[in-house]
């Protein structure tokens, strides 16, 4: 994992390669009548390398990662859990992975069975009345259910102007609905970490199109008012979306519709383990109740008899939001995980997942800050270090987690946390890996105060070091450049 | 079945340490009557019995392995070789998140500034992003980026661009309250023959044009010329977007030599299997001078304290995390394990190899081009240059054609009719390096059957 790994266009040298192509069955054209030459390209600098280069590259550069497979990823908002390989089994069987989405519906019965059956598991798990699977991660899916919003705000007569947007809440959240054409208006959260009532009943009003909330939110913990809220935001004719990235808490504990939420998005990268692949690809799910209903996009799947079909004769939807059905490789991995779960075994996930978190909270206590001390959910906000230590920052205690051997947690957000320092087990870890990891954060909280420089120095065991992010910035160098 | 390790002597552990009774306790906050829900799934099941129900699934559905297959429009089979899957599905790549910690997220990061320079060789751009969802949202947030720059919101696009990622376009521009003009570019005959009508987007394009939009190959297939278009658009003061297929740019000239101000593109073809559509890859590259309105991740190359080289998400001031409602796009997951396939493949091909699969698909297109026209009844349209696709127009409707296609255990080409009736008798044929003359000779000989 130490050896710098050169970039492939410096392992490139003239006149090698690694491809293997058939030779051409079929009489040899004149390809300047098939192509002018005005219409062909001169050069093409691309990296010129055996297989066996290519297989040593990518094998080195990925010993230059950390993963789930390595070790434990406490990333808080991420749900970093194990990632069952059957999932991947199954989505690479060519029934899945080879079909066009183009044949003819008799042809994909089972892919249309598949979608419809975990678009069905979805809804029962969440309590909806009908979802989509089409949008490809967690912010395509926030902006599918925000435009229904608007889309339902516009079928009343008047699109509105303002969305609610706590100040805990993800950036997407902001963003989406500015994409959306919506101004982001700003309620503070309470000293229990929670909206503030008083704030949120001042801003309410009938220019409100909605609340974006996420439940439970980003500090971990669960609105306890957001049954009261949904009451008054309906009052007024506004709408409630619910960003689902942190569902993994509710799993079998409640179902986001029952509180009053119009509208959830589901990460299938996050609850229901579908891989992250180091950015993607994602996998989101619109869930909706009656009232948003006729929004979602084109197509669904529908039943009839057995026989599975697309419907697009849906006049009110919003339209389409990807190319073709999302990504549907990973709703397969996604379909495997909750039949592999089943009734009971999504009941445990969310269960285990929120008792993790509140070992992990108990234990850590004492030697770092719990702004907020209510039981918490699926993860835990601390405020940094208890003991404050001269010049120490949580970005310190975050690097120095990495010479421990684990990835740090998240840092720096929620933005309404100083020092923040967010931590998110998941189910999937065992007692014995929270207690390695306890050790390991109570250990460096003690070097805080004894050998500072540790931290600040951190992480000296990583492929490298402390990057120079300013420069990075301020003089991008984005890409290879061939030689002049 | 589940994956939760814990004992029941590790839980009442847990709790003791917690200080709570049993794990209900934990859940107080939410409200009583609706705690603990009937949820109805199935019950669980073990490894084998999970393999089982989904390999049914997947053999009620054809696949083009077996099937030979002439669908394109938008997903197109084409070769993956094995190292592809080898390498993506090494652990470390597939579990890892998003690189927020760049010491421990050197591989993914170096992949991301590899596949950057590749997207920008490829497309002769200056600046690419590390992907977005697909080529339709690619184009979608291209043409959003184009107008904040522009400050304008009339955008320009040929109705020979593919049509769902037009609809998505229209679903995007829905919040920005854009004004879509679609320009009708081709006319048809009455013997079914396709006449570009290109000069009618030049005509199109005014003062307040923010941007037009152009496919390269276009939907049906053929390539438009360019140049006078793009000069028209900058005189205007507008923006060039072009959508390019990166297998064509193995031998097309790239979009940045003929004026495009961004260029985006489905990469999945060099990445991943068709995958009944999903995950597929955007590409989107643009001109230095617009990479700060740029939306989506970026790699950027830095040295740590030691002086070593390193990787790290850079540029991030323009993104969700950062800037929250002003971000140039909500984006946040992409689409990396794709741009690492991509990445793999496009090593693996080299400059030879993405020739040779370019002049594969077109010595194999035109040959079963010339077959088909040679056809009593059928005909063939292309009133461009094509590499992979073409239209022909067929002696009857082309869902009875497919019918009949099927029966001879043939995937026909995409019917043109699901996009306006007057187009039901033509048939989008896509041939790819995959599709063996065997595989021709038998749509060929089963399209005879039905000639006139």
């Amino acid at each position: 994992m130490q050896n710098a790994e050169p970039l492939i266009f410096e392992r490139s040298s003239p006149g090698r390669h690694g491809y293997s192509l058939p030779d051409s069955d079929v009489p040899a054209l004149d390809s300047e009548e098939t192509v002018p030459a005005h219409w062909r390209r001169e050069s093409l600098a691309l990296p010129e390398a055996s297989e066996l280069d290519v297989v040593r590259h990518f094998t080195q550069l990925s010993q230059r990662n950390y993963s789930i497979e390595h070790g434990f990823y406490p990333l808080g908002s991420c749900t970093m859990k194990y990632n069952p390989k059957v999932n991947d089994a199954t989505a690479g069987l060519p029934g899945f992975s080879f079909v066009h989405p183009h044949q003819p519906e008799s042809t994909i019965q089972g892919a249309l069975a598949l979608i419809h059956s975990l678009s069905e598991a979805l809804m029962k798990i969440t309590g909806y009345a009908n979802c989509s699977l089409q949008p490809a991660a967690g912010a395509h899916g926030e902006l599918c259910g925000v435009l229904m919003m608007r889309a339902h705000h516009v079928k009343q007569g008047n699109p509105r102007r303002k969305m609610i947007i706590p100040d805990s809440a993800h950036g997407t959240n902001p963003a989406t609905a500015a994409m959306c054409g919506y101004t982001a208006i700003e309620v503070p959260s309470s000293d229990r970490g929670t909206v503030d009532m008083d704030a949120l009943a001042a801003l309410l009003d009938e220019d409100v199109a909605g609340l974006m909330l996420t439940v439970p939110n980003t500090l971990g913990l669960f609105e306890q008012d957001i049954v009261e809220i949904c009451r008054m935001a309906h009052e007024v004719g506004a709408l409630v979306y619910c960003d689902g990235a942190n569902m993994n808490a509710l799993l079998g504990t409640v179902q986001p519709a029952a509180l009053g939420l119009d509208v959830l998005h589901l990460n299938l990268h996050k609850t229901f383990t579908t891989p992250h692949g180091g950015g993607g690809p994602g996998a989101g799910a619109i869930c909706v109740n009656e009232t948003l209903e006729p929004y979602l996009p084109v197509p669904l799947v529908k039943e009839e008899d057995g026989v599975y079909a697309w419907d697009y004769d849906r006049p009110d939807s919003i339209g389409r939001i990807h190319s073709f059905y999302g990504n549907f490789l990973n709703q397969v991995r996604a379909y495997t995980y909750i039949c592999t779960l089943g009734d009971e075994g999504i009941k445990r996930a969310g269960e285990y997942a929120v008792l993790n978190a509140n070992y992990l909270k108990e234990r850590l206590r004492d030697a770092y800050a719990l702004r907020y001390d209510r039981t918490c959910m699926h993860e835990v906000v601390f405020a940094g270090l208890k003991e404050k230590a001269e010049g120490v920052r949580t970005l310190d205690v975050a690097k120095r987690m990495i010479d421990y051997g684990f990835h740090p947690s998240t840092v720096y957000f929620p933005l309404i946390v100083p020092e923040a320092l967010m931590i998110e087990p998941t189910e999937t870890e065992n007692k014995d890996t929270l207690d390695a990891f306890i050790d390991a954060l109570l250990a460096i909280a003690e070097e805080a105060q004894t050998e500072p420089e540790k931290l600040k120095e951190a992480p000296v065991s990583a492929p490298v070091r402390r990057l120079d992010e300013t420069t990075a910035a301020r003089r991008p160098n984005l890409r290879w450049q061939p030689p002049e | 079945m589940d994956y939760v390790p814990h004992s029941n002597e590790d839980r009442e552990a847990m709790l003791r340490a917690i200080g709570v009774a049993g794990s209900e306790d934990l859940f107080h906050d939410i409200p009583a009557d609706v705690r603990h829900p009937h949820l109805d799934l199935p019950p669980g099941m073990s490894e084998p019995e999970v393999i089982r129900h989904l390999n049914a699934l997947g053999q009620q559905n054809s696949n083009v392995l077996e099937t030979p297959s002439f669908l394109g429009a938008g997903c197109y089979n084409h070769f993956i070789p094995s190292i592809v899957n080898a390498l993506i599905l090494r652990g470390e790549f597939l579990t890892s998140y998003t690189p927020y910690q760049p010491e421990l997220s050197q591989g993914t990061l170096q992949v991301m500034y590899e596949f950057q320079s590749m997207v920008c060789l490829l497309t002769g751009m200056d600046v690419a992003n590390a992907s977005m969802y697909d080529e339709a949202t690619a184009t979608a947030e291209a043409v959003l980026t184009a107008c904040s720059i522009t400050r304008r919101s009339k955008v320009v696009v040929p109705d020979t661009f593919h049509p769902t990622t037009l609809e998505v376009l229209e679903t995007y521009a829905e919040g920005r309250e854009l004004t879509l003009v679609r320009v009708p570019a081709f006319t048809i005959d009455d013997d079914g023959t396709f006449h570009d009508r290109w000069d009618a987007v030049s005509a199109a394009i005014d003062d307040d044009t923010a941007c037009v939009a152009v496919q390269v190959p276009n939907f049906f297939g053929w390539v438009h010329e360019c140049q006078d278009i793009a000069e028209s658009v900058h005189a205007h003061g507008a923006m060039f977007v072009v959508s390019a297929d990166p297998v064509a740019l193995g031998i097309l000239t790239p979009p940045g030599e003929y004026g495009a101000d961004i260029v985006t593109g489905e990469g999945h073809s060099l990445a991943l299997p068709p995958g009944f559509g999903g995950p597929r890859l955007g590409l989107y590259a643009t001109r230095k001078k617009y990479l700060r309105q740029m939306p989506g991740r970026v790699s950027g190359m830095t040295k740590d304290i030691d002086g070593k080289r390193g990787f790290v998400m850079t540029l991030q001031a323009r993104e969700q995390h950062i800037r929250r409602e002003k971000a140039t796009s909500n984006i946040c997951t992409n689409e990396a394990l794709a741009a690492l396939a991509f990445t793999i493949n496009v090593s693996w091909l080299g400059p030879a190899g993405m020739r040779k699969k370019a002049e594969l698909c077109l010595a194999k297109s035109h040959y079963a081009a010339a077959q088909i026209d040679a056809l009593p009844g059928f005909s063939v349209t292309a009133p461009g240059p094509y590499i992979k696709e073409f239209v022909a127009h067929c002696p009857a409707a082309v869902s009875a054609v497919n019918e009949h296609l099927l029966a001879h255990g043939v995937l026909g080409g995409y019917d043109l009719g699901n996009l306006r009736n007057e187009l039901g008798r033509h048939m989008l044929v896509c041939v790819t390096e995959l599709n063996s003359r065997q595989d021709i000779d038998r749509l060929v000989a089963a399209l005879g059957e039905i000639a006139t």
